[in-house]
């Protein structure tokens, strides 16, 4: 955050220029083509259910990570859940499945081929150029994409609440230690009071979004979402990706169809 | 820019009247008034004299898509028409600054109102730098909005107003949520506006005398009636100023007068000794790491004695407020019991369990909601002697009487969320009370007390705070309110720079306390 607001923008500039150098050439596209990309490769996933052909498009996923302009602490965050979602997956097709061992790896595998796109899609991206690109080149109305972006920035503040509301329980004696039933019991209590302000915020929000005219007739748009050459290229690569995916795993004698 | 030789809007109301849906009465009626274009005017009143409303109204936020919903009488034009908001006429701020605000950066959130009215892309970032330097915004178009304090929030707001070149400019206490500091900066972008775009302007705010050199004309209006009072600010004040503060405003002038009992003083009961604190972790992967914001902090909290934690927004008050709360860990060090209170308890206060420290250390929060945790007002009294082990008899004595010293009797069966701002606040101090053993806790610690208050709870405020610290009770609060500190603070901890000052006047100890 220090780092981008120290390189103050030229105030003439229109088209707001991306934050990303040329090192991190995943971070410099445009938002919805990297949405677009991960579609793809998400829904091209759904039919084959081997390990092959979901190891292939994972494998082209993680070798793009290091361009993708995301730092290690974000890689981390995200990881931890990842590897136990496809660990759990595999565990319990394991345990359960039909298909022995080479069928559960196949599940992880795939679990994580079609996710993990879509994720690195949207964490190197920023928000307001991914509605941006969204409603100007994906045509998303823009009532949805506005308002999931104003939530967006209530987000760091229910975590403010979030722990005032915590501190006030204790203000008023209330405290698990180590009971579990009275922890459910007091997480619920601190989720409702958390609603409460939460829904009193966005009401709010979306009156001084009225006020300034939103949603009243046809938008312009400040900021232009450009679609270049390179944008172009990453969703003919997903595709490209995909079929190379496939190829490899039919040539092996892998494939496994889910309608097969 | 020739778009700002334009006039101001000419506003017209005659027999105006509107009722909130689901309510009986109407929040104004018969209201007969109109403002010349470039006219400055105050809108003045008792809380719940719909001030607010009209401002909305004037906005276009009433009707079937507005934000408003209710039935409409008589007529309201602006420019000789109904107001219908995205036609650019009038642009509106509101009082959160949190909740002002749209995008992430700021150049982009001025930006929004400007696409909203379909103004060429050409134009928009013209239109947006020119907004900014209106207002004195000190950053860049890429600055992050969260980054920025609640002065500069608003000010931001206006900008992002006033790149739809509204020529009815709307402010409903614009500075009511911010520090002083932030409230200059907001006073002084509003002073010079006039000049600038020649729009018309209607304002409310709580606290007059701030803004009374703003305005060339005070329109007042009347719980559920039209307008009693209108003209130029000294006449009105003359004519109504005594009647206007009795109906709880803050008229220049008319300060209230409370008569607090007089500090006795006493031991100390809580120590901080080298307490450094951080900022709490912020969510999501983009947030800044926790950062020290205040090192080394020695103070102490004495029996019947008022503490007053002073300095600006974001430098530590809270934070502070919390761990001498005993609610929080202090980064480094802590904050430990003395005297009478180390009998109970020698760990340091954050250790304590919860329901020993609500027996001694009372907290009222900024937000009253945030610690409310029944379906009524007489069972949030009778939370906390219940789990103390109270008896039937004793704990419904108890209630009987916290309701009757602290107004809310009436209220009684009321749900908390219901409540109006002042007897929320009211009744937070109220549970505060109701835990501790003599019915009051030792300590009892307060968030901005005073904040959004009329001037009669504000009085019936002090004078309670006043009573309990006569009782012996350490009172602690976090405050921005002037009149307050005069008022009620004994000694005082400023906070500012990373470091918290202790500025202790002498004359405590001995019982004495002179009277302003």
């Amino acid at each position: 955050m220090a780092g981008r607001d120290t390189a103050a923008a030229d105030p003439m500039t229109p088209d707001v220029p991306r934050r990303a150098g040329s090192r991190y050439w995943l971070a410099g596209l445009n938002p919805a083509a990297k949405l677009l990309a991960a579609l793809v490769l998400a829904l091209g996933l759904v039919p084959a259910v081997d390990a092959v052909t979901g190891g292939t498009v994972l494998v082209g996923v993680l070798l793009l990570l290091p361009f993708s302009g995301i730092d290690r602490r974000t890689l981390l965050v995200l990881g931890g859940p990842f590897l136990l979602m496809g660990l759990s997956s595999g565990l319990v097709n394991h345990l359960y499945g039909e298909h022995g061992l080479e069928g559960a790896v196949g599940v992880a595998v795939r679990l994580l081929a079609i996710a993990l796109p879509g994720a690195v899609a949207a964490v190197s991206s920023d928000p307001t150029e991914t509605a941006d690109g969204l409603v100007q080149r994906l045509k998303v109305p823009e009532r949805p994409a506005m308002g999931v972006l104003a939530a967006l920035r209530l987000v760091p503040m229910l975590a403010d609440q979030w722990r005032t509301v915590t501190l006030a329980r204790r203000a008023r004696g209330l405290e698990a230690g180590r009971h579990p039933l009275r922890a459910v019991s007091l997480f619920f209590s601190r989720l409702f009071a958390l609603l409460v302000r939460a829904v009193r915020t966005g009401t709010l929000m979306a009156t001084a979004m009225d006020a300034r005219g939103f949603g009243t007739g046809p938008r312009t748009h400040a900021r232009h979402s450009r679609w270049r050459a390179a944008d172009t290229l990453l969703v003919v690569g997903a595709v490209l990706l995909l079929a190379a995916a496939y190829t490899l795993s039919a040539r092996l004698g892998t494939l496994v169809l889910l309608f097969g | 820019m020739a778009d700002h030789d334009r006039p101001g809007a000419r506003i017209e109301l005659s027999g105006w009247g509107w009722r909130h849906a689901g309510r009986e009465s109407p929040a104004l009626r018969g209201v007969d008034l109109v403002v010349e274009p470039g006219e400055r005017v105050l809108l003045l009143g008792p809380s719940g004299a719909g001030k607010s409303t009209l401002l909305h109204a004037l906005a276009g936020l009433t009707g079937e898509e507005g934000a408003l919903t209710g039935d409409e009488e008589g007529v309201l034009l602006v420019d000789g028409r109904p107001p219908r908001r995205g036609r650019g006429t009038a642009g509106l701020v509101g009082q959160d600054p949190e909740a002002q605000l749209v995008m992430a950066r700021a150049g982009d959130d001025v930006a929004f109102g400007p696409e909203n009215l379909g103004v060429d892309p050409a134009q928009i970032w013209p239109r947006v730098t020119e907004a900014l330097a209106d207002v004195g915004f000190p950053y860049g178009l890429r600055h992050p909005t969260a980054a920025l304090s609640g002065g500069e929030k608003q000010r931001l707001a206006i900008a992002g107003v006033l790149a739809m070149r509204p020529r009815l400019l709307l402010l409903d206490e614009p500075t009511a949520n911010l520090d002083p500091a932030g409230a200059a900066l907001v006073r002084e972008v509003l002073a010079r506006l006039p000049a600038r775009t020649g729009a018309t302007m209607v304002l409310v705010e709580h606290r007059v005398a701030d803004v009374v050199d703003l305005v060339d004309r005070v329109v007042v209006l009347e719980p559920g009636g039209g307008v009693v009072a209108d003209g130029d600010p000294r006449t009105v004040f003359a004519d109504h100023g005594r009647a206007l503060a009795e109906q709880g405003v803050w008229v220049p002038g008319h300060d209230p007068a409370p008569r607090p009992d007089p500090a006795p003083g006493g031991e100390v009961l809580l120590e901080a000794s080298g307490v450094a604190l951080r900022t709490p972790r912020g969510a999501g992967t983009r947030a800044a790491p926790p950062r020290t914001v205040l090192e080394g902090v020695d103070a102490g909290v004495r029996a019947g004695t008022a503490t007053a934690l002073t300095g600006p927004n974001g430098a530590g008050k809270s934070t502070l407020l919390t761990a001498l709360a005993g609610l929080s860990r202090p980064y480094r060090g802590a904050v430990l019991p003395a005297g009478p209170l180390a009998r109970a308890d020698r760990r340091p206060l954050a250790r304590w369990p919860a329901r020993r420290l609500v027996r001694h250390v009372g907290t009222v929060f900024q937000h009253a909601e945030d610690q409310f945790v029944t379906g009524t007002v007489r069972d949030e009294l009778r939370f906390a002697p219940r789990r103390a082990g109270a008896g039937e008899t004793e704990t419904e004595a108890r209630v009987d009487e916290l309701l009757e010293r602290l107004g809310l009797t009436r209220l009684a069966d009321v749900h908390p969320y219901t409540l109006s701002g002042g007897e929320k606040r009211r009744l937070s101090v109220a549970t505060a009370l109701s835990s501790g053993p003599s019915h009051a806790p030792d300590v009892l610690v307060l968030d901005e007390p005073t904040f959004g208050q009329d001037t009669r709870t504000w009085t019936e405020l002090v004078e309670l705070l006043g009573a309990l610290r006569s009782q012996g009770c350490a009172i602690v609060l976090a405050t921005h309110d002037d009149l307050l500190l005069r008022h009620l603070a004994d000694d005082r901890v400023h906070v500012a720079g990373g470091r918290a000052l202790v500025e202790s006047p002498a004359l405590v100890r001995g019982g004495f306390r002179g009277r302003p």
